[in-house]
């Protein structure tokens, strides 16, 4: 028992040993793959460490129901990684704080009005589909409703799965009252439903399935990581669901003035231009002639598709039971 | 027996001390997130189908398991071959196999580009699909096999040799023996199995997850999981959580009524000698024996030929959370004994089922209401995130106590009836009853017990989420983040790694128990 | 003086009453059909077998709770040795049951040892010991234990006509060193007579006070001659 307990207790003190350093500490909630090497945590702790003289601790996991538990009590200072599907609820916490940031140069495809949550990245979502397989790729969503039926489609949950919630706003937005019939015809092409996007992907790049529910730049990582140009996103002419990644200030942060400097810093063009290929989306405020190469020559969408926020909270239950009926059917 | 005043004091104290701990980590946290919820929550019509199909779901895939065991069982107690004994220790891994893995093997095998559907494909048959409720019960009778496999040959060894003697001296055919000798036994045998294997399909999450195709393969668990995810709804969370516990104890009752099966742990080393073989006997035998091994092999041999490529060049960063897996793995398998030796000692002591029973709650607990609850309960206190590898390995200690209960229950009954009056007279009481007594003659089942909730605290991932930081990813959370990075083949080489060190961690203690143990 | 005051147990139909005195140094044979509660017996006074009704006193007071700590050794039919242990701990746990053994008390049990004819065997499992010589390890921790009461369980139940004599033997000159009391369980009447002048005769229910061998032989109730065959 006592080398058992010495463990727990070294473990501990590993993750606490980070804190002695005298410097203030900057706590940002953030999704898990954030902090991952391979996500986009690291380079923007080295990049707003280099600047603010402070510790930048991301804290991972489950941010949403863990900010929810905490309550006013949360350590946090700044929470990034937050959707549009998600900002009703963040909102009406009344956690968050104004941002009183100049918004007006971001390059997103629709206007930013909001002032509590800042967009520093944004994508589309679309089908992926390997080109060397399917070379009649569908140039509209009624075009891919008209697929035959062996052609197989991974998705994701919408009740456990942001991109999922995007796939149903997308398909609700395009037909409006008729989605249920869409969903009819989509549903036996649905190889199945994952829980998340990770498992889904899997799927599809193991030729498992012939196309996945994933972003119009999910394209680039192919082709800038792995020299892959084989994975295309289905551009459709009714257009595209906008996803958008958002970060915000906590009210009552101990911090105040580096968590300030840090959503300053999220809008500045060293993070912008960093973003783009460690998030693999496109960054919310950088001209197109500095987007990476890969980047540049994707297709783009014509049309970005976007509910408001009360909308889209109005729409979610519905069209999920829509969705369930459909396809328990 | 009114005796041993010192002993009963000690045993009774350290026994009470561990089920509150399990009363509290599973009922505890439950209480604490229902009071933390806004208002009492409701069942809809989703969550009755969930609960609905979780019934039919853990039905199906208990009946399934025990229906294929049974041959292959059979085949295993009347055959003796080189590779034996090792062929049965293999067939146990997909029992302790993280999850994860296992359904990435399956898919390698079943899915739609997998070796079966390539072999269809050479004669020009439609691939077959692997996603849907057959999924889910193909996942589940993959996990449970090698378990009903485990209890019922145990059934079939348990037969006294002497029986199957007279009933070759009368001149017994294969029928008449399964008639007089092995159903009496199966009977006996199989309705703990099942209710075994449906308690442990009862709670099943990430199976119908992957496999399950869609919503309507939506288990209790899942619902549980949605609900607080994504509606933040702790109300119907704990309703849901409770309607779980409602069916676990429901199972539980009509358990302690049935036999359950007893001493997992055992040795099943040796073959029944028999005297009634056919040359039909031995093939069905061949055939039974063979595609169970391929059944079981194949998924975790397509997990290695996947993984191999990148296992070398995996980053650093894997290799670290694989070393915090490992440690988390053994703190937990620690634990697990701390708790259940004392559950067993108070459940021998006062010869009770119902302290046994307590401490198989956590078979029905939901992980996510554990860790919700923890974290309710630990926030205001303690930074949630200097508690994420204690809470880790707490939890999968607490996971893993049904399944190590069930191998040292029974076994320190057995030391107790043979030695407990020789080490009363002599007054070996208290430590030195424990150290003298129970820990070497316990060696098996505890290493057994050691091995298996070390190998279950390995591939799990289900009450980090809340608690985790960045810095301290466990190999299971790493193999995800290398998913969600596109990085699939060096997510194939977690997983092969992953693999490796569970069934690597359950091979050496369960070793270890064996090695020099006096019989 | 060991007193079996007004006993009586009762399990389910079974039923075992008694009411006698045993003297200080007496060799008693407990003797009886199968199954009339003979072990029971032995169980009741060495503290394995609660009573319903009376009490077993050592020397006019009542025995303590605890088997340890009543003032008897007992040997029983199989399980006298703890496998994992050697002989040398085995005998040890008579001195000290955690087995934190002195110097000085190694050399007992290995004086005890060579007691027993099983000189330089300490290190041994018993796995590797014959059942002659498990029995006589049993014999030499209850040597150590030195205690003035020695039940014996049937222990050479399983043993051949000449190493049980051998046996008997052995425990006849412990007994002769250490004057302790000693009841013992047999199937075999023989072992009465060799070893012991005394019989309680367990039939019926009853436990019956003590009777002199010769008496017992000569002169043999109704139920003793049945169980003789006579």
């Amino acid at each position: 028992m006592k080398t058992a307990l010495s463990f727990v207790a070294g473990l501990a003190l590993t993750t606490t040993a980070a804190m002695a350093a005298d410097k203030p500490v900057l706590q940002v909630y953030a999704p898990d793959y954030f902090a991952s090497e391979w996500g986009p945590g690291p380079s923007i702790e080295a990049g707003f460490e280099a600047q603010c003289g402070c510790d930048l601790e991301f804290v991972t996991g489950d941010v949403m129901p863990r900010l929810m538990l905490e309550g006013e009590r949360t350590e946090a200072d700044v929470v990034i990684g937050l959707n549009t599907d998600v900002t009703a609820r963040a909102r009406a916490s009344g956690l968050f704080a104004p941002h009183g940031l100049d918004v007006s140069g971001l390059t997103l495809p629709v206007d930013w009005t909001d002032d509590v949550f800042v967009p520093f990245d944004y994508s589309y979502t679309a089908f992926i589909y390997d080109n060397t397989k399917i070379t009649d790729a569908p140039n509209s969503f009624d075009a891919l409703l008209a697929m035959p039926d062996d052609t197989k489609i991974v998705i994701q949950d919408p009740r456990s799965s942001i991109s999922g919630l995007a796939l149903l706003l997308w398909v609700k937005s395009v037909y409006g009252d008729k989605a249920d019939e869409a969903w009819a015809k989509l549903n036996p092409k649905i190889l199945t439903v994952t829980k998340g996007w990770s498992e889904a992907y899997g799927m599809f790049t193991d030729g498992e399935a012939d196309m996945v529910l994933s972003y119009v730049t999910s394209p680039a990582y192919h082709i800038i990581a792995e020299e892959d140009l084989t994975k295309s996103a289905a551009i459709f002419d009714e257009g595209h669901y906008l996803y958008v990644d958002l970060v915000g200030k906590i009210a009552n942060t101990d911090q105040p003035e580096l968590a300030d400097a840090f959503m300053a810093y999220v809008l500045s063009e060293e993070f912008q231009s960093g973003i783009a290929t460690s998030n693999w989306s496109f960054p919310s405020k950088l001209a197109t002639d500095k987007l990476p190469e890969g980047f540049a020559n994707l297709p783009v969408p014509a049309k970005a598709l976007v509910f408001s926020e009360e909308e889209a909270e109005a729409i979610r239950k519905p069209a999920l039971d829509e969705w369930l009926a459909a396809a328990s059917k | 027996m009114a005796r041993r005043s010192v002993q009963i004091s000690s045993t009774t104290i350290l026994g009470v001390l561990a089920l509150g701990v399990v009363v509290c980590l599973t009922l505890g946290t439950l209480v604490a997130v229902a009071m933390r919820a806004e208002g009492a929550g409701r069942l809809g019509p989703a969550d009755w189908a969930a609960i609905r199909f979780t019934l039919w779901q853990a039905a199906a895939s208990a009946t399934l398991s025990i229906l294929l065991a049974i041959p292959v069982a059979r085949a295993l107690a009347r055959r003796s071959f080189p590779g034996r004994s090792v062929l049965i220790t293999l067939l146990g891994a997909p029992f302790i196999l993280p999850v994860i893995v296992a359904i990435l093997g399956l898919i390698a095998v079943f899915g739609r580009t997998g070796l079966i559907s390539q072999v269809l494909g050479l004669f020009g048959i439609e691939p077959i699909s692997v996603y849907g409720y057959h999924g889910v019960i193909l996942a589940h009778v993959f996990f449970n096999l090698p378990l009903a496999t485990r209890l019922i040959l145990q059934g079939w060894l348990a037969i006294p040799s002497e029986r199957f003697r007279l009933a070759a001296s009368l001149g017994m055919g294969p029928s008449d023996i399964a008639r007089t000798l092995e159903r009496p036994m199966l009977r006996e045998v199989v309705p703990g199995a099942f209710l075994v294997i449906f308690l442990i399909c009862l709670t099943s999450f990430a199976v119908a997850l992957a496999l399950g195709g869609g919503p309507k393969a939506t288990t209790v668990e899942l619902a549980i999981y949605e609900a607080f995810r994504f509606d933040f709804d702790l109300g119907r969370a704990s309703l849901l959580a409770l309607v779980q516990f409602g069916l676990g104890a429901a199972l539980a009752l009509i358990a302690l009524r049935v036999a359950m099966p007893s001493d997992m742990g055992a040795g099943l080393d040796r073959a029944v000698t028999r005297w009634d073989d056919r040359p039909a006997l031995l093939v069905q035998d061949i055939v039974a024996i063979t595609l169970a091994t391929l059944f079981l092999l194949l998924p975790l041999g397509m997990v290695v030929l996947d993984g191999l490529p990148r296992l070398l060049h995996l980053p650093d960063v894997v290799f670290g959370a694989a070393l915090r897996s490992v440690i988390v793995a053994l703190v937990s398998a620690a634990l697990t004994l701390a708790l259940s030796l004392p559950i067993a000692a108070l459940a021998v002591r006062h010869n009770s089922r119902v302290v046994e029973a307590l401490g198989y709650l956590t078979i029905a607990a939901s992980p996510l209401v554990i860790g919700t609850g923890l974290f309710i309960i630990t926030f205001p206190f303690v930074k949630p995130s200097d508690l994420a590898l204690p809470i880790t390995a707490i939890v999968n200690a607490a996971l893993s106590l049904p399944f190590t209960l069930r191998a040292l229950v029974p076994a320190l009954a057995a030391v107790e009836r043979d030695f407990g009056p020789l080490a009363d007279g002599l007054g070996m009481t208290g430590w030195t009853r424990l150290r003298h007594l129970w820990l070497p003659r316990l060696r098996r089942p505890m290493g057994f017990a050691l091995g298996l909730a070390a190998a279950l605290s390995m591939g799990d991932l289900g009450v980090i989420a809340l608690f985790a930081d960045g810095d301290n990813a466990t190999l299971p959370l790493q193999l995800f983040r290398l998913m969600a990075a596109y990085r699939m083949e060096d997510a194939a080489a977690a997983a092969l790694l992953l693999l490796t060190l569970s069934l690597g961690l359950f091979w050496l203690f369960d070793k270890g128990g064996r090695v020099n143990a006096d019989r | 003086m060991l007193t079996v005051d007004s006993m009586r147990i009762e399990m389910g139909d079974f039923s075992l009453a008694g009411d006698f005195k045993i003297a200080p140094g007496a060799r008693v044979a407990v003797l009886g059909p199968s199954g009339a509660g003979k072990s029971t017996l032995l169980a009741a006074i060495a503290g394995f077998q609660p009573l319903d009704a009376g009490q077993i006193l050592w020397d006019t007071k009542p025995m303590p709770k605890d088997p340890a700590a009543r003032p008897i050794s007992m040997v029983f039919q199989d399980n006298n040795l703890f496998p994992h242990l050697t002989v040398a701990q085995n005998v040890g746990l008579g001195l000290r049951p955690n087995l934190r053994l002195s110097a000085e008390e190694h050399t007992r049990v290995a004086n005890a040892l060579t007691r027993v004819g099983l000189e330089g065997m300490g290190d041994r499992k018993p796995a590797q010991l014959s059942g002659g010589q498990i029995a006589r390890v049993a014999l030499a921790r209850v040597l150590l234990r030195d205690r003035p009461v020695l039940l014996l369980d049937e222990p050479f139940g399983a043993l051949g006509p000449a190493l049980k004599a051998e046996m008997l033997e052995l425990v006849r000159t412990l007994l002769d060193e250490t004057g302790a009391t000693l009841l013992m369980v047999s199937h075999d009447p023989e072992d009465a007579r060799v070893l012991c002048n005394q019989v309680v005769l367990v039939a019926d229910g009853q436990a019956h006070a003590p009777v002199a061998t010769e008496e017992m032989f000569a002169n043999p109730p109704e139920v003793m001659q049945e169980y003789l065959g006579r």
